[in-house]
Order: structure tokens, then C-alpha cells, then sequence
């Protein structure tokens, strides 16, 4: 299935894009969906647990079901890690 | 002024104009507005900020401020809430969110924008961004795991 995946902040700068179409096997899950993006973008690793999935502009825990043509945001954490 | 159709919810890129976000809220019954402004300010945590970089994420964040209007509609018995939220580069002194809230009696009016603005930093996807002289960071969003996410209890009988 095609997924629409908006990133935001640190997100969007460490994939280096706003918007990105995303080819998952179904059946999957959101985290499905953030293990295939860790393996894609290692530099996600470290954070993308940390912060939070809306799922059609809803907040989802990791184990939601995802559907063909579903928006997925990918909310960073409040800071990206620990403070200066 | 209709009932329900001028409240606000927006992500704006211009600057926050409180006078006409209370317009928008008060009607002829009601006695109390109540404006709420958070500003850029010049230190964070010990650090001067050159300038703050705001991001939303638009249609949720939307989205998200009119079920807040609807969470002090269950709770205060008002619909007259706006809220706008700006995004892009903010010098300092300028305002990255207003919020505005008109009800019959002040202590509501005061209670709901309070409640507003908390209930904004913990599930409006927004972010910030402190620019340094030597260095920036992303700081914005205050959210808060899944579970939190829940309307917090009426606290008033």
C-alpha cells in the first residue's frame, strides 16, 4: 500500500523532505511503517521512538493499522534529545 | 454577530492582531474577554535568542485548536474562543500565539484562556526552533505520550 508521510522539525531535516510517498506490504502497522523508515533513514533511529504518530490527523499508539492512502505525521519529540 | 461561525482556529503567517482576535470573539452578552499573547522573549535558559523559527503542522494543528474550543464549550459553557498560531521566523518581542475567549463572566473567560493556551502546547503540533548566536535547536513542541492526550476531568462540580 501507498502511504502519504508528513515530517515536521527535526524530522523533516534529518530526511531532508516535508512530504514523502511511502511503499509499505500490507498488512502493516505504525511500527511497521517506523522500523521500514529507521532502515531508511538510520539517522531517524534515535528519536523517531520518541516522539508520536497522528494518523489522519489523529494521535495513534504503535500497534494502529495502517490503510492504503492513509496521511501519516510523524511528530517529533519536544527537543530532539537532551538540552544543551 | 453569529453564534458559532466567526470563531477562529488558524496557523497564520503574519502577525497576530489580539484587538481583532477579541472582536471576533465578544458578543453583546457577553462581559469579559479575556486575550492571551505568548511572545518570543529574548532569553531561554540562559541563552540569548537571535530569533525563533516556527513549524505546524497545519491542517492537524487546526484541527486540534477547535476540539480545544470544543473541550471549554463542555467545560465553561462558552463557544467564543479563537486561537491563532504564526509561524515562520518571529523576531523578538513578537507574538507566536494569540488566544482569545469571551463569556458572560470574567472568571471563565479567565479559567478557559488559561486552560487554552495549556491544553495548546500539549497537543497542537507545533514546533519551535531557538536560533543562537552560536547555534540553534529545535525545542517547540511540550506534547506528551498518547495516553495523556485525553480531555483532563472537569475539576469544577
Amino acid at each position: 500500500m501507498r502511504l502519504r508521510l508528513k515530517l515536521f522539525a527535526s524530522f523533516r531535516e534529518t530526511v531532508g523532505a516535508r512530504d514523502l510517498e511511502w511503499s509499505i506490504d500490507e498488512p502493516a502497522t505504525v511500527n511497521d511503517l517506523l522500523n521500514s523508515l529507521v532502515i531508511r533513514y538510520p539517522g531517524l533511529a534515535a528519536t523517531l521512538s520518541q516522539g508520536m504518530v497522528a494518523l489522519n490527523h489523529e494521535y495513534v499508539a504503535n500497534d494502529a493499522r495502517l490503510s492504503d492512502g492513509d496521511e501519516v505525521g510523524l511528530i517529533p519529540p519536544v527537543s530532539g534529545g537532551a538540552l544543551p | 454577530m453569529s453564534e458559532s461561525t466567526l470563531d477562529m482556529f488558524k496557523i497564520v503567517d503574519e502577525p497576530i492582531d489580539v484587538a481583532k482576535l477579541a472582536d471576533v470573539v465578544r458578543t453583546d452578552e457577553c462581559g469579559a474577554v479575556c486575550t492571551f499573547l505568548g511572545v518570543a522573549r529574548l532569553y531561554s535558559r540562559g541563552r540569548e535568542v537571535v530569533h525563533l523559527e516556527y513549524e505546524a503542522y497545519p491542517e492537524m494543528a487546526e484541527k486540534k485548536m477547535a476540539e480545544i474550543a470544543r473541550e471549554i464549550q463542555e467545560r465553561w459553557g462558552t463557544k467564543r474562543v479563537a486561537m491563532l498560531h504564526r509561524t515562520g521566523v518571529l523576531k523578538i518581542g513578537e507574538a507566536s500565539v494569540g488566544i482569545a475567549v469571551a463569556s458572560p463572566h470574567r472568571r471563565e473567560a479567565f479559567e478557559a484562556c488559561q486552560y487554552a493556551i495549556d491544553r495548546l502546547k500539549t497537543i497542537v503540533p507545533i514546533w519551535k526552533k531557538e536560533v543562537w548566536s552560536n547555534g540553534e535547536q529545535w525545542i517547540g513542541w511540550e506534547g506528551q505520550p498518547p495516553a495523556d492526550l485525553t480531555p483532563e476531568k472537569p475539576q469544577r462540580a
